[in-house]
């Protein structure tokens, strides 16, 4: 019998909302089936488990509010017969304790999410006053600064500290009351889109802990794309448009066999330390009309042909626009690629999605002029920029690895 | 010939003193004692008894009842080359000598350019609750932790007591060791590995989450015992003994409290102008954002100690009102 | 089929590619990519869906000629 838990979609993720069950007791499971439907402040993401068995006991309810890391559900082996159990709720549905410290952002304040339209999440602990006893409230300086790492108003929640002021306490329960058996009884399905404001609290608080976090260093090489381009254009003239390929999959290729030579760019700071990642999945940057961004995984990016990646390619950015995408793919990514596209600017300079500790992106690609064996030339040429956590690697390897990604670009037959 | 496993040692504070005081004299041929009645009379509280008889005249010396006299001749010895312990019989007294400790002894490391050490130790009795009135049973020592130069210490325990001479001696700067008089009948184990204590860091005598209380001297026990009974409440009290008065070790109290998030300090100095009122100023100028309730002193009453008992314990902290300051600050969670 | 017709299509395939914009307020002569935020990979959907439904060969270097509903709608009738 094995645990599975609630999985952590992102670095700032503390807890998500199990929406839906796909699965009940006694259902066989297969590695990639998904099983679940889970809300986090980023979106609804399809919950794939990564092991065969059968579904023994589902230990969470739909609508509730499951700490990252606690058991969703306990599988057993597939060829026994399962004891199975009733669908029943953990006994410590709550256990904010168990919440990573690296944990970041939090569920919005009530205020931002009653202003999306949404029903607003209120803390449980509501405090008799009105706002116009915002002054008259008392919040201790501890709790104020707990408050707005969370999100959270903390004039809104009774206090239980000295003089019946707010403390931290009182703002971490708060944090963690939206939760279990008193969450509305009857969830609304959500859209399987992302909601603006969620999303943007998202990427602030991952990216400001980047920025707090991160000593970045910066790397740029301009590439020659004339030979890729060149073999691209012959390549998709032969093919139906549903068959031909985009740069982005010569970008990501070249990244994917480049990151195998310095695989200290690929993996994770963790604990004060580089851990490298299982394998080459690399996080692919999509913008999302409307504002906001979400970096799913391409798996082992390293072992699949142009025409695969193509195809994975152009099914995770339909999800990641309409929704669907799957909790492994947003678990997992050991580096992030951003590439600006054909209306882009001519160089970005990223900034790295923690834990990761590297990102490489890619501007425009535009005619330029170009020196090549004494001559100026006009060639397509693209700036590629890598910024690294300094913690993890030093510049010498970054320059090797642009070196690398340039290499391969020019040889667009071996990718 | 190779001791057996040495077992620990009960005793008491007075003879923790009495003890460091004879390895000083023993080890060190540059260390003397000096002061009023410590020789033939053993000492005004019994600390030094039978050392005249076993040291001799010349390295056990009573001295005229002239504070300022005695403090400079140590001051002197101590530029001379010597390692003196002087004992002043209780700080109030060490008023008369606060010229020789303020102008010279602290001062004149700093105005030779470094070419003059101090490497003096004064004792003295500090702090009430013996019935010795006002004259005798104030705790200046928080006065003497403003002055730059000095080194001050308030130990409160008798591992304490026993061991901080040896590093005080050996301390090239002037250092003041505050023993406290109620301390000096307090009996516990010594533990026989431990052969000396650092003087520069403070340290926490009993773990918690709840609450820091910071206390040193006297009001260490007290500290402890109210963190017993906050504890059959489910009230963790972090309970740390500052001992070194002067320079504060900010590390381990912002620490502390860094993690409690209350703190309560308690100072048997009146709470104007105290040990107290600095470290609060400390903990509020770099952990504002860090307290989840106000922090709360448990000074003296602000008045000369009275001599009638009751009046006393009234006028000093006490572990009732400790345990009352962290319930409040708790609230009701 | 008809400008008109192929106008129509072309708007039902980008209503499925931008489904948050309105295809229908674009003027005839507008940058499609521009109007409605369409990166290469969306584009690519376009020309593939195009060529689904008008079975018109479309080769890369024709795609120019679709930044526009007017240029969509000359290429496809011609």
């Amino acid at each position: 019998m094995s645990d599975f838990l609630m999985p952590s979609l992102g670095a700032d993720m503390e807890r998500g909302k199990l929406v839906e069950w796909l699965v009940k007791p006694g259902s066989k499971v297969r590695k990639g089936d998904v099983i679940a439907i889970v809300e986090t402040h980023k979106g609804a993401f399809e919950v794939d488990i990564f092991q065969e068995g059968v579904i023994a006991d589902l230990c969470a309810v739909e609508g509730q509010e499951v700490p990252v890391g606690a058991v969703l559900a306990r599988l057993a082996p597939s060829d026994k017969a399962p004891a199975l159990g009733t669908l029943r709720a953990p006994a410590n549905p709550v256990a904010a304790e168990k919440a990573p410290e690296v944990a970041l952002a939090a569920p919005p304040s009530p205020e931002a999410l009653s202003a999306s339209g949404k029903p607003a999440k209120v803390a449980q602990k509501v405090s008799p006053m009105g706002p116009g006893s915002r002054a008259h409230a008392k919040v201790t300086p501890a709790a104020r600064r707990r408050a707005a790492e969370l999100g959270i108003d903390p004039y809104t929640l009774k206090g239980t500290g000295i003089d019946d002021s707010v403390t931290f306490a009182d703002v971490e329960r708060a944090s963690a009351s939206h939760v279990g058996p008193e969450a509305p009884a009857g969830p609304t399905r959500p859209g399987r889109g992302f909601d603006p404001l969620q999303m943007r609290q998202a990427i602030a608080a991952a990216m400001s802990r980047s920025k707090r976090e991160i000593p970045h260093y910066y790397l740029t090489t301009t590439i020659d794309m004339g030979p890729s381009l060149s073999w691209l254009e012959t390549f998709n003239t032969e093919r139906l448009p549903d068959q031909r390929l985009l740069p982005a999959t010569l970008f990501l290729k070249a990244t994917a066999l480049a990151l195998r030579e310095v695989p200290q760019l690929n993996g994770f700071w963790e604990n004060g330390r580089f851990r490298p990642g299982s394998g080459i999945h690399i996080g692919w940057a999509v913008s999302l009309r409307g504002g906001g961004l979400i970096a799913p995984a391409v798996h082992d990016v390293d072992t699949m042909t142009l025409p695969e990646l193509m195809i994975a390619l152009r099914d995770l950015v339909a999800r990641a626009r309409g929704g669907g995408l799957r909790s492994s793919e947003m678990t997992n990514p050991s580096f992030t690629v951003t590439s600006l596209g054909e209306r882009g600017a001519d160089c970005v300079i990223g900034v790295i999605y923690p834990p990761q500790v590297a990102t490489l992106g890619f501007g425009r690609i535009s005619v330029r002029p170009w020196v090549t064996g004494g001559k100026v030339t006009a060639r397509p040429i693209v700036v590629s920029s890598l910024s690294a956590d300094h913690r993890a690697s030093d510049g010498h390897a970054g320059g090797l690895f642009l070196a690398a990604v340039d290499r391969l670009l020019q040889e667009p037959l071996k990718l | 010939m190779s001791s057996p496993v040495a077992k620990p040692v009960r005793m008491s504070y007075r003879e923790a003193c009495r003890q460091a005081i004879r390895d000083a004299l023993t080890n060190d041929p540059r260390t003397f004692l000096m002061g009023e009645d410590v020789g033939l009379y053993g000492g005004c509280y019994a600390v030094t008894k039978g050392l005249l008889d076993e040291f001799g005249p010349r390295r056990i010396r009573d001295t005229p009842l002239s504070e300022s006299a005695f403090v400079g001749a140590g001051i002197g010895a101590a530029i001379a080359g010597m390692h003196p312990i002087v004992e002043i019989m209780t700080c109030n007294f060490s008023l008369l000598a606060l010229d020789q400790l303020l102008n010279n002894a602290a001062s004149i490391a700093h105005m030779s350019g470094g070419q003059f050490a101090v490497p003096l130790v004064i004792r003295m009795a500090t702090g009430a609750g013996r019935q010795l009135a006002a004259q005798h049973s104030h705790s200046l020592e928080g006065w003497y932790a403003h002055i730059p130069g000095l080194k001050v210490l308030a130990p409160g325990t008798v591992e304490d007591a026993r061991h901080m001479l040896r590093s005080a001696l050996a301390d090239p700067n002037p250092v003041l060791i505050f023993e406290h008089i109620v301390l000096y009948n307090v009996e516990d184990e010594l533990d026989p590995a431990v052969e000396s204590v650092d003087i520069g860091s403070a340290k926490i005598r009993r773990p918690g989450r709840d609450v820091s209380v910071l206390a040193y001297g006297n009001s260490l026990p007290k500290a402890l015992a109210a963190a017993d009974t906050l504890a059959k409440e489910g009230i963790e009290a972090e309970v740390v003994d500052i001992r070194v008065l002067r320079p504060l070790d900010n590390a381990t109290i912002f620490e502390s409290v860094t993690r409690t998030r209350r703190c309560i300090i308690v100072d048997e100095g009146w709470k104007s102008g105290s040990i107290s009122a600095e470290i609060a100023a400390r903990l509020s100028e770099n952990l504002f954002f860090e307290l989840d309730a106000p922090i709360r002193r448990i000074c003296s009453r602000e008045v000369p100690i009275p001599y009638s008992r009751h009046m006393e314990e009234a006028a000093l902290p006490q572990t009732s009102a400790i345990i009352e300051s962290a319930r409040t600050l708790i609230g009701s969670r | 089929m008809t400008k008109a017709e192929i106008r129509q299509l072309a708007l039902d395939i980008l209503s499925s590619i931008a489904p948050e914009t309105d295809p229908s307020a674009l003027a005839g002569h507008e940058d499609i990519r521009e109007a409605l935020d369409i990166d290469s990979m969306d584009f690519l959907n376009f020309v593939i869906a195009l060529h689904q439904r008008t079975e018109i060969e479309i080769p890369e270097a024709d795609y120019p000629k679709l930044f526009t509903l007017n240029g969509v709608a000359a290429y496809l009738s011609q």
